[in-house]
């Protein structure tokens, strides 16, 4: 399961990097240079996107990233198709990130068989939320897959709890308020928050939203366990290119490891 | 006194909370959790607080023109033979029923001491009734419209801009509704420490599909009370038609336990096997899903990617449908039907010469199923139509499709001018 690889992955470095790709944009060729580069940089762990008409989670750069991934005819069999393919490749664990209602519309026990047999390891839906989850999660369990939950900064005590004891395989904590892309700013309050989520689980935490620098991966160091990282790498590939996105990867990774 | 099913719209067993049947919840964005919450307890507290009813309706017979009329159509109901009667929502201020829910919901955010609201807009009419609503409450204010929908209903962008909200052009995905709400829970969750969303219709995670059916009940039952005192009976059919489906739950929620047929009229577009159409229930191309924030019936593909909608009516051109009027689907309470673009146009046309009233394309769907029927109900029947709202917003979509002369040409000396 998930938490014994990054739990063993932590012992020899202090802080993993979580990749993001929406599939099917900006092609399937350019998702699979993605993970060639990400698998050179020695990235821990990456998310693959399933594409969704409506993405009310997600910013300007991966709205538009969902929407023309469709329109260029991404569906549900290739994006399966994609993640079996890139299992076989690429020994990093591949989660599934994407919205509910093509789950929904696959059903949960299909959906599980599905991401089992793509060799997927868990997933991460970002509009359903734990009480409507458990039927799916409960699935997915005596699958062995992972189903990650979300912990957000404005959350009650209470609420965290709650999601503490459905979560599996790692937290991912969303940083700040709003959608995907935006800078946040990292701060003590983050840092606390951080503390916050950990005294409640004995799971890897993962910070995403807006974590884009070496610096920010420095401040992270100590107190979360993977640093997420989404529209940062999808900019510089658009507007920079392979080189310049392995450069990138690379010099993250490096700022994690050490 | 056992409770009547509109009470029990607001009982939900532990763990079902805002789900009707199998419709509803709230699939959000876990940062909005709270959010969520706290507006289903301000929501909850103010539905028990009698005076806060007594507050709304208030404020609605000095702000709009609550209680809106019936009218008897008397030339119509001699020609199909049977008694028509239209509830004049298109008499509220800004022009249709949109208005209630939006002062409702201006008097809750008030309670709950937030600055600032958001909106979606389809036609416009939501738009402009909550930038008129947060300039009474003196609310700042911005409203999301898709870009196609910008184009079809400038007149209202420019009421909503001379109200003093912000208007957003919405590029995203079919640039039309859907987006526009995606794009204002995009704002939320990032603004929802001092914004409210003003969420114009009875979709969208729970409370607002209750919240909504309660602020528009004010419709139903006012028209009950009237048509009793009228005709010393209850209506045997009601029509509503159905977008989102906010004025239809206002006017069906005042005669769910009665024994009255009710309506509801989706947008059939160019006809519900054109998978040119918006008839999420009536036609089929939709089934069961989840998205922007609730479970329904949505138009969407094998894949559960939505579908594009299409109606002459921007306002019922909508993917989903409201997860209680789904579930009174389900149980068979509602009939759903849908009226082509083209028969709303001809029943737009002969309420205007026959009564002298100017529908809007929305309510004209209504009007359309009725005169479609008429020929099969018994001679003699009282039938209620919720004329949600008034036509004048729909001046450039309507003369376009009666290929007006005088008005094109009127339109190229405009531009003309304005060049």
């Amino acid at each position: 399961m998930l938490e014994e690889y990054i739990k063993l992955k932590l012992q020899s470095q202090p802080l993993l990097l979580m990749m993001h790709t929406v599939v099917g944009y900006p092609s399937l060729e350019d998702n699979w240079r993605m993970l060639e580069c990400m698998c050179k940089a020695g990235i821990a762990l990456v998310e693959l996107q399933m594409p969704f008409s409506e993405p009310i989670a997600d910013g300007p750069v991966f709205v538009r990233a969902n929407q023309v991934a469709l329109q260029q005819g991404m569906n549900r069999d290739r994006y399966f198709e994609f993640m079996t393919r890139a299992n076989r490749e690429f020994k990093f664990p591949l989660l599934f990130m994407g919205y509910y209602n093509p789950v929904f519309r696959l059903g949960h026990a299909a959906f599980c068989r599905s991401l089992k047999a793509a060799g997927g390891r868990g997933y991460i839906i970002a509009d359903l939320p734990p009480e409507q989850a458990s039927e799916l999660d409960v699935m997915a369990g005596e699958m062995g897959l992972d189903p990650i939950h979300l912990m957000t900064p404005t959350n009650s005590e209470a609420r965290l709890r709650e999601i503490a004891e459905n979560a599996s395989g790692f937290v991912y904590c969303v940083a700040r308020k709003g959608v995907t892309g935006s800078k946040t700013e990292l701060g003590q309050d983050v840092i606390d928050y951080l503390e916050r989520c950990r005294r409640l689980t004995s799971l890897p935490i993962g910070l995403g939203f807006g974590i884009k620098t070496t610096d920010d991966l420095a401040l992270l160091k100590g107190h979360a366990d993977i640093a997420i990282i989404g529209t940062a790498c999808l900019d510089i590939w658009e507007k920079q290119g392979e080189t310049a996105y392995l450069e990138y990867l690379s010099l993250m990774q490096m700022a994690a490891a050490n | 006194m056992s409770k009547s099913t509109f009470q029990e719209l607001f009982q939900f067993a532990k763990g079902r909370e805002g789900f009707f049947g199998e419709y509803g919840g709230a699939y959000i964005p876990e940062i909005l959790h709270e959010t969520i919450s706290e507006l289903a307890w301000a929501f909850n507290e103010a539905s028990r607080d009698t005076s806060f009813w007594n507050d709304y309706v208030k404020l609605m017979g000095s702000y709009s023109c609550r209680p809106t009329p019936i009218s008897h159509c008397e030339n119509l109901s001699r020609k199909y033979g049977v008694n028509i009667f239209l509830k004049r929502e298109d008499l509220n201020h800004t022009g249709a029923h949109k208005v209630n829910n939006v002062m409702g919901q201006g008097l809750l955010v008030r309670r709950m001491g937030k600055k600032r609201v958001i909106a979606e807009t389809g036609a416009g009419q939501h738009g402009v009734a909550t930038a008129t609503m947060a300039a009474r409450f003196g609310y700042d204010c911005t409203i999301y419209m898709g870009a196609v929908d910008v184009e079809r209903q400038r007149p209202n962008v420019f009421w909503m801009e001379q109200l003093g909200a912000q208007v957003v052009s919405v590029e995203d995905g079919t640039r039309t509704l859907k987006d526009a709400i995606n794009a204002a829970m995009r704002d939320w969750a990032g603004t929802m420490a001092d914004t409210h969303y003003v969420l114009g219709t009875v979709c969208g995670p729970h409370p607002f599909p209750l919240m909504v059916t309660y602020f528009q009940s004010i419709i139903g039952q006012e028209a009950r009370d009237q048509m009793l005192n009228l005709r010393g009976r209850l209506p045997n059919r009601i029509y509503a038609c159905v977008g989102g489906g906010s004025n239809a739950s206002g006017i069906f929620s005042g005669f769910l336990d009665d024994e009255v047929e009710l309506v509801g009229v989706e947008a059939g577009g160019l006809g519900l096997d054109s998978h040119r159409h918006a008839a999420r229930i009536a036609g089929k191309d939709a089934c069961p899903g989840v998205a922007q924030g609730y479970r329904t019936y949505f138009i969407q593909d094998h894949d559960g990617q939505m579908r594009e909608t299409h109606s002459i009516s921007a306002g019922l051109d909508y993917i989903g449908v409201g997860p209680i009027l789904a579930w009174l689907h389900d149980t068979g309470r509602i009939r759903f039907t849908a009226a082509t673009d083209n028969e709303v146009i001809d029943a737009f046309r002969i309420l205007v010469r026959q009564e002298g009233i100017i529908p809007a394309l929305e309510s004209s769907h209504a009007v359309a199923q009725v005169l479609k029927e008429a020929d099969s109900m018994s001679p003699g029947e009282d039938i209620l139509i919720n004329l949600s709202g008034r036509g004048d917003k729909d001046i450039f979509t309507i003369a376009e499709a009666l290929a007006d002369e005088k008005w094109k040409e009127f339109l190229r000396r405009k531009v003309g001018v304005a060049n």
